[in-house]
């Protein structure tokens, strides 16, 4: 007979009331770092809300880089039900999250400098607005389960690969559904483990997965975006006369047809620049010039910014491969 | 040596049951210290060494709490499948009795009779008792036998988000063997306001919980660490996953439940409460009323647009949503206070609550008939959990058929007397039950009033706190006329004629009428008096500080469109009081019987206290003689 359980020598006496109260003390000490996010959405298939954390005393939301963000007023819920509009600090499209700040000071938050990591087997705990079920000042959704295995995420939704395709918690709760993207998954203590992911299929098998990013993956972009280093939503200045365009590189990207439609190449002039470049018709830019792009209106959006007489820089995704490109008209 | 094998049998169950079942406590911590030892004496000389694992003693003190009260829950749990077997749900026994609660929407097809397994292996027959449509509970009764096995209750109201909980059922009707399924998991959220699913089913102050639901388990018992029911299972957030748990179930709080047990036990078709008034809200937690019926009682309590709300029945209002998770568990007549705000001035009222529903409307909507004027909105609300194996819709044609050969079923069942069909009724035989049992609990200690068919005759003083002296009175009560004569006013009631016109003397309410339907109720009983049916238990808010038991039973006996409300005390039996309502949407003069005292056989209130609703003065009619008269036909042949 093999035993699986570790031994140790602090065997402490747990009482009965101990035992009992553990998850509501953690309960109680978490909602208060958890906020719900409403913004742009509310169509059909598309939910207007989702899930985030109060990850600094200064009022920094870590949630998911989404549809809902890409709107005029993002509002925020507190777990106090107080309501904040958000300003957009910046986004990762490739870990596919986002930094948004409230005005307000000494919050509860999680410090990430204490986040911890997860082994199979452990229980965790998970806090979202799932199906926006808590509605008005009420508190987010808890739930629990344990780490089922640890996997390399490779997961679509719809037709289009997740952009994050790197390791990634998979859980035996019921925990991806509409709304709880961005929410916290916390151990039995309450200390900070991973991201509540979006809702994605698994690429071969098609089954829905429930899943969280580690902490421990997002916290070098966390900072970057904090400190102004990624900047997605940074203001326009210096917009040149004449702005290089799609066209002249010969090029075109797919219809823009959503709020947040992905900056897919749908068609490359033959013998034109970037034809010459290497640029293919399905690959996907995520970034311009060092800005991450996440929509077309993105890649538009810096295109803007950059005189036809300039040197250009693409980043495409190609499969599970990034290739870097420099265009320059009159090649 | 049989004691070591005993030991590796406990360990493997506990292993198991913390990898596949996830563990009720906090296992983890007991079992990071579990301490590993090499046995040295192999159990069997023939067989391999075996590691032997010494369990600290508060894992498997955890283990057997768990398994203790999953046992004793499970004892009280039930399939319930219709009567031919089909479609099914969950359900779970609370009185020893055999009364069971379930969804409406799991017996909403069964007819009067249905079929329940239990966990003993027996298929006991179940009769439908009552319904509460918007609510989405129904009572059953189990029957043959008076010591069915029971779920304690506990008090919903404190559970915590993060408790451990389990659901017991029926999913996927698995239960061929009537052995239910057990899944747990956390109370994931409390307070949870869920939007009526088509026009009914309105999900109020609702627990969440992400132990698995699925089809099936509806009706069934949500039951606390303990293995005490908190909660009936009936609803899950199905959107995108197809029919199947997505770690999102709503279950009904116990709480709420048993705020409706005897109004559902009554036999009558339950409806919830309304105020009469709308509200919203702005971002500062300020809920305002938006529109006020100028019928309702709120109304005439003096609620009215733009007063903001700052409690109702004792919890503090910030939401619309928690509003309605105070409204929506309450049945029609209960009196909660609310207290609100109008220009910086704070304001306490009492409210009577009335039906969300007007009269026959819910009858109608049960029975497939579109309401004229649906009063709740169409809102998209989460679907309710299907039957997993309803039949197809059967052609128009075929359901007369099918309801003639459903009521041929029901008249040749074995229990066909426990069921008797009417308007406004689930089940009347529970009605008639109750109202019988409570005339006879009260005239068994009150005394055989039916004896003194005559007139009565009554005098003493009118005590007014507002004035000085004490002022005479006399009053005649009979079956062709009553009267009274204060002082030198004298006021007659003419029992052929409209009560609302004749509500003597003047700011009573009607004191007259209410009076001499006293007397009428007394003498005839509820079965000669007219329609008298049972409605259900009330918080004795009419109750003087001498009532120590703060529920009453409530008859409602109607005479045209005046409907009067006779309150039993569930302590003593007696009659406590009465609110009689002269027409729909009025005030009603209440009188409550005080320092009640032995004459003769009878027990005679000795004080009257009367007003004419809430907040109004109270006066009280101090009895000093009362003569109870021959009937005039005797008197003449004497």
């Amino acid at each position: 007979m093999t035993l699986l359980f570790p031994a140790t020598e602090n065997c402490a006496q747990t009482t009965a009331q101990k035992r009992l109260t553990g998850l509501n003390r953690t309960v109680t000490q978490t909602l208060p770092k958890t906020v719900k996010i409403v913004g742009s959405g509310g169509f059909r298939g598309l939910e207007a809300y989702q899930s985030g954390i109060l990850i600094s005393n200064e009022g920094h939301v870590l949630t998911a880089w989404s549809y809902v963000l890409d709107s005029d007023v993002v509002t925020l819920t507190m777990n106090d039900g107080l309501k904040r509009e958000a300003e957009l600090v910046g986004f990762d499209p490739r870990l596919d999250i986002a930094i948004l700040k409230i005005d307000v000071t000494d919050t509860p938050h999680f410090n990430l400098d204490a986040a911890t990591t997860a082994d199979v087997g452990d229980r965790i705990l998970a806090f979202s607005n799932l199906y926006g079920v808590a509605t008005g000042n009420e508190p987010v959704s808890v739930q629990q389960g344990f780490v089922a295995a640890k996997i390399q995420l490779s997961a679509r939704r719809g037709a289009y690969q997740s952009p994050y395709q790197d390791d990634a918690y998979l859980l035996d709760a019921m925990t991806n559904n509409p709304g709880a993207a961005g929410g916290a998954l916390t151990d039995r203590q309450g200390r900070l483990v991973a991201l509540v992911g979006k809702e994605l299929r698994d690429s071969k098998t098609g089954a829905w997965l429930n899943f969280a990013l580690p902490i421990e993956k997002l916290t070098d972009a966390i900072g970057r975006i904090r400190a102004g280093e990624i900047a997605g939503a940074s203001d326009l200045t210096d917009r040149p006369t004449e702005p290089i365009n799609t066209g002249l590189l010969g090029f075109s990207m797919v219809a823009d047809i959503v709020q947040k439609t992905p900056p897919y190449i749908d068609r490359v002039v033959v013998g034109s620049i970037a034809a010459q470049n290497g640029a293919r018709p399905d690959d996907l830019i995520i970034e311009v010039n060092g800005q991450m792009t996440a929509s077309v209106k993105d890649v538009q959006k810096q295109f803007r910014r950059i005189d036809r007489n300039e040197s250009i820089e693409l980043t495409v995704q190609r499969g599970n491969r990034f290739i870097d490109m420099k265009l320059r008209l009159g090649q | 040596m049989a004691i070591q094998r005993t030991n590796i049998i406990l360990i493997s169950a506990i292993v198991f049951g913390i990898t596949s079942s996830g563990s009720f406590a906090d296992e983890e911590t007991a079992a990071e210290a579990a301490v590993v030892e090499e046995s040295s004496q192999p159990i069997f000389d023939d067989r391999p060494k075996v590691t032997v694992l010494q369990i600290p003693s508060a894992l498997v003190d955890a283990e057997t709490d768990r398994v203790a009260a999953i046992q004793k829950a499970v004892q009280a749990t039930v399939g319930i499948f219709g009567p031919k077997g089909q479609g099914g749900g969950s359900g779970v026994v609370i009185s020893s009795d055999g009364y069971a609660l379930t969804n409406y929407h799991v017996v909403e097809g069964c007819g009067a009779f249905m079929k329940c397994s239990m966990p003993d292996g027996v298929l006991y027959d179940a009769v439908i008792v009552g319904i509460d449509p918007t609510g989405d509970v129904a009572v059953v009764k189990l029957l043959g036998r008076d010591d069915f096995p029971t779920a304690t209750i506990a008090d919903s109201d404190i559970v915590q988000v993060g408790d451990w909980c389990f659901a017991i059922g029926n999913p996927f009707l698995l239960a061929t063997n009537f052995q239910p399924s057990v899944s747990m998991g956390i109370i994931s959220g409390k307070n949870r306001y869920q939007y009526p699913a088509g026009t009914l089913l309105e999900y109020a102050d609702c627990l969440q919980t992400d132990a698995a639901i699925n089809p099936g388990n509806s009706g069934g018992a949500l039951f606390n660490e303990n293995g005490d029911l908190i909660g009936i299972n009936g609803r899950g957030s199905f959107e995108k996953r197809g029919r199947v748990n997505v770690g999102v179930g709503y279950a009904i709080s116990i709480n709420q439940i048993m705020y409706f047990l005897d109004h559902l036990k009554s036999g009558r078709l339950v409806d919830h409460a309304t105020l009469g008034a709308t509200v919203e809200s702005d971002d500062q937690g300020v809920v305002r009323v938006s529109d006020v019926l100028p019928t309702s009682d709120a109304y005439r309590r003096g609620l009215r647009y733009d007063d903001v709300i700052v409690s109702f029945a004792g919890r503090k209002i910030s939401t619309v949503n928690q509003f309605k998770n105070v409204l929506g568990i309450l049945p029609k007549g209960f009196t909660p206070e609310i207290v609100y705000q109008r220009q910086g001035e704070q304001f306490n009222i009492v409210v009577r609550l009335s039906g969300v529903h007007a009269t026959g409307q819910l009858t109608e909507i049960i029975d497939g008939k579109p309401p004229e004027t649906p009063q709740v909105p169409d809102l998209p609300g989460l679907p309710e959990m299907p039957n997993p194996e309803t039949p197809e819709q059967p052609e128009e044609s075929d359901i007369e058929t099918a309801v003639d050969e459903q009521a041929d079923a029901e008249n040749q069942h074995p229990y066909h007397h426990l069921f008797i069909k009417r308007t406004g009724f689930t089940n009347y035989y529970f009605n008639l039950q109750n109202r019988d049992r409570i005339w006879e609990q009260f005239t068994a200690i009150g005394g055989s009033w039916a004896n003194q068919p005559g007139r009565w005759r009554i005098s003493g003083q009118i005590r007014d706190a507002a004035m000085a002296d004490d002022t005479p009175f006399q009053l005649l009560l009979g079956d062709e006329k009553s009267g009274i004569k204060i002082g030198d006013s004298s006021f007659v009631l003419d029992p052929a004629e409209d009560f609302s016109q004749q509500l003597f003397p003047p700011e009573s309410g009607g004191l007259l009428v209410a009076l001499h339907l006293w007397r009428a109720l007394l003498v005839q009983g509820p079965q000669q008096f007219g329609e008298v049916y049972y409605f259900g238990g009330l918080p004795a808010r009419v109750a003087s500080s001498h009532q120590s038991d703060k529920t009453v039973d409530v008859l409602i006996a109607t005479r045209g469109v005046t409907e009067t409300h006779f309150r039993f005390n569930r302590g003593n039996a007696l009659l406590q009081s009465a609110e009689m309502f002269p027409e729909i949407n009025s005030d009603p003069c209440r009188i409550t019987f005080l320092d009640y005292q032995r004459d003769g056989d009878l027990l005679v209130p000795r004080q009257i206290k009367f007003d004419a609703g809430f907040g109004t003065p109270e006066r009280t009619l101090v009895i000093e003689r009362i003569e109870f008269m021959q009937k005039r036909g005797e008197e003449s042949e004497k």
